[in-house]
């Protein structure tokens, strides 16, 4: 009854199927350009073994260093991005005056992909640390102002209304209005710069990193050390996922409104 | 004369305004609309959907400026909204973030007009006057309709205004919510008896909560009639089937068809 299985069930069944298939190519028909692809148990063993080929493994400390490094570069960058994005965006879209001043400029600088400002960041930057940090806070920075604009942006005109009705100040609008009326975007745009941030990272770790997830997948296939390549991405993966499922966690938190209103009519 | 009752007299006199569209001719909404609303009394004002009624409401809460005439109440200038006047708009505008109670006290607390202790103790009261107590730590979007409306109302009168304007403020409302909420509102304003601007599209919705009715027609609009509306006080449904009621509403039938018919003849 495998349709009815709850479905705990249905995502074993799709992992294992992901599984099959991948040990399958790799380790029994050993196809054309899969002979290089190391097969998962193989993958497996290195990842938990107390002595591992090519030196990383759970308990090797160099494969928590990599860790390490990757998680403090993408927070540090992170923390940045939504510190300095949300405000900047919030002004943006409420003061049409700012607005203008920094919109086009903003428009310029946007496209302009992250992996492209690694040299400017190592001119700018000193050592390589700054600079991976720099291109992966660019990437969540861009995506933080644009959804904080459009949080503000999206704010019905009715709720400002009513606060210039009841006396508010600039200041009280903005706390009380343009924040929280924003949170929903904003909240869309955390989740957005957290995806965005591991995404720069990697990329600025394999050309100017010394440590560091993406530093270490690139250096297994330097070295031809094809098992660490897969330990890096799952890895990845599993990091992703936490930082996405803290990211939510938190949205959570901070919209109880939302979250009460889509639950349900009153009670 | 300082009596609650002499105070929120509202004078238009000669008011213009001409709406200016991108790419398309500008329209004069309003051309020498003159009218009094008295204090303690609800005026209600009447016409057809985009005559300007709520353009007219607007100017009185502050929000426009009116391009030709004046505004005053009690023979000072419109300049701005402020806290004397409190507009419930035909949208609900309670912040969906707050919860009632937080909606409630928000205007005296941006204010500073009351202490935290005091504006609390006043929202309790209004909130249980309104029935809706046991939902003050609701969110809006967890109340129903009327009960947002109901929360809207002690949102306005715990601010102690000088005037209310209501627009439109039960459509949308299906027709059980809305008669109890008018029948409710009627008697709200006979306990406070706060000058009150009234602003519908319903002509038995009119005639029912009316002391005065403007009947507002023409293009651009004006006041074409003002309607003492002299049915007795308290209002029960019951005045909806007296000889008066009747009369007076054929009365304004007739205003009404003629300016269909004028503007049909005009075309």
């Amino acid at each position: 009854m495998i349709l009815a299985a709850p479905q705990t069930w249905q995502m074993a069944l799709g992992f294992g199927l992901f599984v099959g298939i991948w040990y399958l190519t790799s380790a029994v028909l050993k196809l054309p350009r899969f002979e290089k692809i190391p097969d998962p148990l193989g993958v497996l063993i290195e990842w938990l073994s107390w002595n591992p080929i090519y030196g990383l493994s759970i308990f090797t400390p160099d494969y928590y260093k990599h860790i390490g490094y990757s998680i403090y570069r993408a927070f540090t960058a992170f923390v940045l991005a939504v510190a300095l994005g949300v405000p900047l965006g919030l002004f943006m879209g409420w003061s049409p005056l700012f607005r203008r001043f920094t919109f086009p400029l903003v428009e310029l600088i946007r496209p302009i992909p992250p992996l492209a400002w690694v040299p400017f960041a190592i001119l700018l930057l000193p050592g390589t640390e700054w600079a991976v940090i720099f291109v992966t806070f660019i990437a969540a920075f861009f995506a933080m102002v644009l959804n904080s604009l459009l949080g503000a942006r999206s704010i019905d005109p009715v709720y400002f209304r009513a606060a210039q009705c009841l006396g508010f100040r600039p200041w009280d609008v903005f706390i009380h209005v343009v924040v929280p009326g924003a949170l929903p975007f904003v909240f869309t745009g955390l989740q957005l710069a957290m995806g965005l941030s591991w995404f720069a990272l990697v990329a600025g770790e394999m050309i100017a990193g010394r440590y560091g997830l993406g530093f270490m997948i690139f250096e297994g296939y330097s070295l031809a050390q094809y098992r660490n390549i897969i330990i890096g991405m799952g890895t990845l993966g599993l990091l992703g996922y936490a930082s996405s499922a803290g990211v939510r966690m938190l949205g959570r938190r901070m919209m109880i409104w939302r979250e009460r209103q889509l639950g349900g009519g009153a009670e | 004369m300082a009596d609650a009752r002499s105070i929120g007299r509202i004078a238009v006199k000669g008011v213009g305004k001409l709406y200016q569209r991108p790419k398309q001719p500008p329209v004069q909404v309003l051309d020498n609309c003159s009218f009094e609303i008295e204090p303690a009394k609800l005026t209600v004002l009447m016409g057809a959907s985009g005559c300007g009624k709520s353009t007219l409401a607007y100017m009185i809460a502050g929000y426009l400026s009116p391009d030709k005439g004046s505004m005053t109440i009690d023979d000072i200038s419109i300049v701005g909204p402020g806290p004397d006047r409190i507009m419930v708009f035909q949208e609900t505008a309670l912040w969906p973030w707050m919860t009632v109670i937080e909606n409630v006290i928000f205007g005296p607390r941006a204010l500073g007009s009351m202490s935290d202790a005091e504006a609390r103790s006043k929202a309790n009261a209004l909130l249980t006057k309104f029935g809706l107590i046991e939902f003050r730590d609701k969110y809006p979007g967890q109340l129903s309709g009327g009960m947002k409306r109901r929360a809207e109302l002690a949102q306005a009168l715990i601010n102690s205004p000088k005037i209310m304007i209501l627009d439109e403020p039960f459509r949308g409302l299906d027709v059980m919510t809305r008669e109890l909420m008018q029948e409710y509102y009627v008697g709200l304003f006979e306990e406070t008896r706060l000058t009150t601007l009234f602003i519908t599209a319903e002509l038995e919705e009119a005639i029912f909560l009316a002391d005065r009715l403007l009947i507002m027609g023409g293009s651009p609009s004006r006041i074409v009639k003002a309607i003492e509306v002299d049915l007795p006080h308290p209002r029960t449904w019951e005045v909806l089937t007296s000889e008066r009621y009747l009369e007076i509403k054929e009365e304004i039938m007739r205003l009404l068809y003629q300016d269909q018919e004028a503007e049909l003849l005009a075309q």
